[in-house]
């Protein structure tokens, strides 16, 4: 085992599998000589050479049309789009070839692409380098969807996806890449050797895609989160003194929906949290779903905590941002509905 | 046979070797030809591969270029450089102090936007891109008013919802930075067009790196101005390098930008973008076509970007720390300034005196900007202003979130 953080996490997942697999490949802006804008390649191209780890054009749609080529001519390319916010441009290329080209081709022709691209606020980014739109993505079939929230799984998630022969969009929540964050941005920055999934191996494991996990059992509710959110739910259960499960969904497809249903069953009451806007997000998948499986359990209708529906503002930061407060008041809501 | 193989871009120099910008293919100044405005595409097509230039090696303006500026226009273009390349020098050591968060200089590349600036009339509509600062201050914009758009405080033109750099200014014809790449150059397409349908003399000007020229939409804005012979000058802002990527990756190894236009039957001038009266020129000429409605003009300005691409990154980590001292082009400052004093209009104890005036003036924006608050201290702008302008009118899940923000506020 050793001392690594979400950057050092993710850096070894993909020192790995280019040791291990000569067709995986790495491509993106400045991933190569510079190592990434914030160093998650750092290394690689200096260690497997420019043709295993190449620097790229400005242009995003072809960063994502060049991987599906690639994969298409059996490489196993590991796309990095710099921010979530600059995926756009290769929207037509991610919903309309990558998530389809195995359906409409029944089988014949596949691209295990992997896309990794930093996201969420706390970084005093603006509109441009804050947006979480992992809705955005769940909403298409044939895209699987992963956001880990510690190096732990972000590595062995990372493994799982290059190593899977459907496309993956991979969030890696950036707040979080050098240590845990509970929402508190006025407290000391904590590194990940303090919390126990800073521990990661140094060799291959896996994560599987597809599977939650339950942070905290507890028996007063279940706090259905994900990414950065689920340590500032953490931390506002413990400050309210509640016994609540906390489970971190990871994979937003495909959806574990057993670990959720079994635990709302158990506690009868649920928020769900996360950073993207609310509106048409992620967490009414969640909501849907948990009331279908859960109805007669239900003690108290389900919460949901989440970004406001405006873009990420600069100044407001820390008003937008779905904190402890915001949370605490859902966790009570819950609590004290009948 | 031999098998096919992948070309990796090869950087001109990396840190620890030494500058080599051997690959810059120069003309001499004054050696480029000046075709008339209503020149065909097809006739002048070698221009999008030499370069324009007036100022010679002993600071003389020279050959058909020349634009003959008046020597008090000059001494304004050199207020406007000094003036932005304090601004930016003071900016950049506040980020470093921790009273803004993030900011972007235009070391070396001020001559483009205030040349542009100044060969544009006030009512052509600008798109600049996040490098273009000199555009503000040619128009007028007092740099308090920037500041305080960095600071995100209660007088920021943004209201608070921007990163750093990213201004507009509706009164002053220029658009919304975005922050995400290229995408208002097709927009100036469009802007041009309008112009063009309601039958105005306007023309609007864009520009970007040419890092961002690999976006798509760089091929969108070539098409639709070329296809519909828009009123729009496309500006390639070749400074070199894309944060840590130079400009092979953008395709421009031993290749040039401006030859883009070419072949989309536009025209294209490549011009030494720090050679202020060359950057001027080229503006003037590709102006005055668009205005004449001979069509659009893409130029490709040959520049180096002397700082950082931003706060964010540390420029030693890619290229040598000498590469900028050794930029064959030199410094747009000194030779507009070396220019003025060959022409006996200017003097070493003026330009010293100008420079310290621009500090001064720096220093006194931003004593006067900090008392509207800053992204911390008070004053501070109220954050429901974050559920405005979503919409013309906040519907009523806006309104709803906003009084949870609220109460969230209030039990805090």
């Amino acid at each position: 085992m050793a001392q690594m953080n979400m950057i050092q996490a993710l850096n070894s997942a993909m020192d790995i599998m280019l040791g291990r697999d000569p067709n995986v490949v790495v491509l993106g802006e400045d991933v190569g000589y510079f190592g990434g804008v914030f160093r998650v390649t750092d290394g690689l191209q200096r260690k497997y050479g420019e043709h295993r780890v190449l620097d790229t054009p400005i242009a995003e749609g072809g960063i994502v049309a060049a991987a599906i080529g690639m994969g298409v001519n059996g490489l196993r390319p590991v796309a990095e789009i710099q921010f979530a916010d600059y995926i756009y441009p290769a929207y037509d290329q991610i919903v309309s070839e990558l998530a389809r080209l195995r359906y409409r081709s029944a089988g014949e022709f596949f691209a295990p692409v992997t896309i990794r691209t930093p996201c969420g606020g706390g970084i005093r980014g603006g509109q441009t380098h804050s947006q979480s739109p992992e809705g955005v993505f769940a909403h298409v079939s044939g895209l699987k969807v992963v956001m880990p929230s510690n190096p732990y799984d972000a590595k062995g998630l990372l493994i799982s996806a290059i190593e899977d022969d459907d496309p993956v969009i991979f969030f890696e929540p950036k707040r979080i890449y050098n240590g845990p964050f509970d929402g508190d941005p006025d407290k000391p920055a904590v590194p990940w050797s303090t919390h126990p999934k800073g521990d990661v191996p140094e060799g291959y494991y896996t994560v599987p895609i597809g599977k939650a996990e339950v942070v905290r059992e507890g028996g007063d509710l279940t706090i259905v989160t994900y990414g950065t959110m689920v340590h500032v739910c953490e931390a506002a259960a413990r400050r309210l003194g509640l016994d609540a499960e906390i489970i971190d969904v990871r994979t937003m497809v495909p959806l574990d929906v057993e670990t959720l249903v079994n635990s709302v069953r158990k506690t009868g009451r649920c928020i769900i949290a996360h950073e993207a806007t609310r509106f048409g997000g992620y967490g009414g998948e969640l909501s849907a779903t948990i009331q279908e499986e859960c109805f007669w359990h239900l003690e108290a209708p389900i919460v949901r905590v989440a970004g406001w529906d405006t873009p990420y503002p600069h100044a407001f930061e820390w008003e937008y941002f779905p904190g402890q407060a915001r949370v605490a008041a859902a966790l009570r809501t819950v609590m004290e509905a009948a | 046979m031999r098998p096919s193989r992948l070309h990796i871009p090869k950087h001109h120099s990396r840190p620890g070797e030494k500058p080599d910008f051997s690959y810059l293919e120069l003309s001499p100044a004054g050696a480029t030809r000046r075709p008339d405005i209503n020149t065909r595409v097809r006739d002048m097509n070698g221009l999008a591969f030499e370069l324009v230039r007036v100022l010679d090696d002993e600071h003389k303006a020279v050959g058909p270029w020349n634009p003959h500026v008046d020597a008090a226009d000059l001494q304004v273009a050199l207020r406007h450089m000094l003036l932005t390349r304090a601004f930016d020098d003071r900016m950049q050591r506040m980020q470093r102090s921790g009273k803004i968060s993030f900011y972007m200089r235009s070391l070396g590349e001020e001559a483009v936007a205030v040349a542009q600036g100044m060969a544009l009339r006030p009512t052509d509509m600008l798109f600049p891109a996040y490098r273009q600062q000199g555009l503000y201050v040619v128009r007028g914009r007092p740099i308090v008013d920037l500041m305080c758009q960095l600071l995100s405080n209660t007088r920021d033109m943004c209201k608070g919802r921007q990163l750093p750099v990213m201004y507009h200014w509706r009164d002053g014809n220029i658009f919304s930075i975005s922050g995400n790449l290229t995408t208002q150059f097709p927009q100036a397409v469009g802007w041009a067009m309008a112009a063009a349908i309601k039958g105005t003399d306007d023309i609007a000007s864009s520009w970007i790196g040419e890092g961002s020229s690999a976006e798509a939409d760089f091929h969108h804005a070539m098409l639709f101005a070329s296809v519909y012979e828009a009123p729009v000058i496309l500006n390639v802002v070749n400074n070199q390098w894309a944060i840590s990527t130079f400009q092979g990756y953008a395709g421009g190894e031993h290749r040039s930008f401006a030859a883009r236009g070419p072949g989309f039957g536009m025209a294209g001038l490549r011009v030494d973008g720090n050679d202020f009266l060359a950057v001027y020129a080229v503006t003037q000429w590709a102006a005055e076509r668009a205005r004449n409605g001979f069509g659009p003009t893409i130029i490709e300005h040959v520049t180096y970007r002397g700082a950082a691409h931003s706060t964010s990154d540390d420029p030693a980590r890619y290229r040598p720390k000498d590469d900028y001292e050794c930029w064959p082009l030199g410094d747009p400052v000194e030779r507009l300034k070396d220019h003025l004093i060959r022409l006996g209009e200017w003097s070493e104890e003026r330009h010293s005196a100008l420079a310290r005036e621009m500090d001064q003036q720096v220093t006194a924006s931003w004593k006067e900007a900090v008392t509207y608050g800053t992204l911390t201290g008070p004053p501070r702008l109220d954050a429901h202003l974050m559920f405005e302008d979503v919409f013309k009118e906040m519907p009523e899940h806006l309104r709803i979130q906003e009084a949870q923000l609220r109460a969230e506020l209030a039990g805090k």
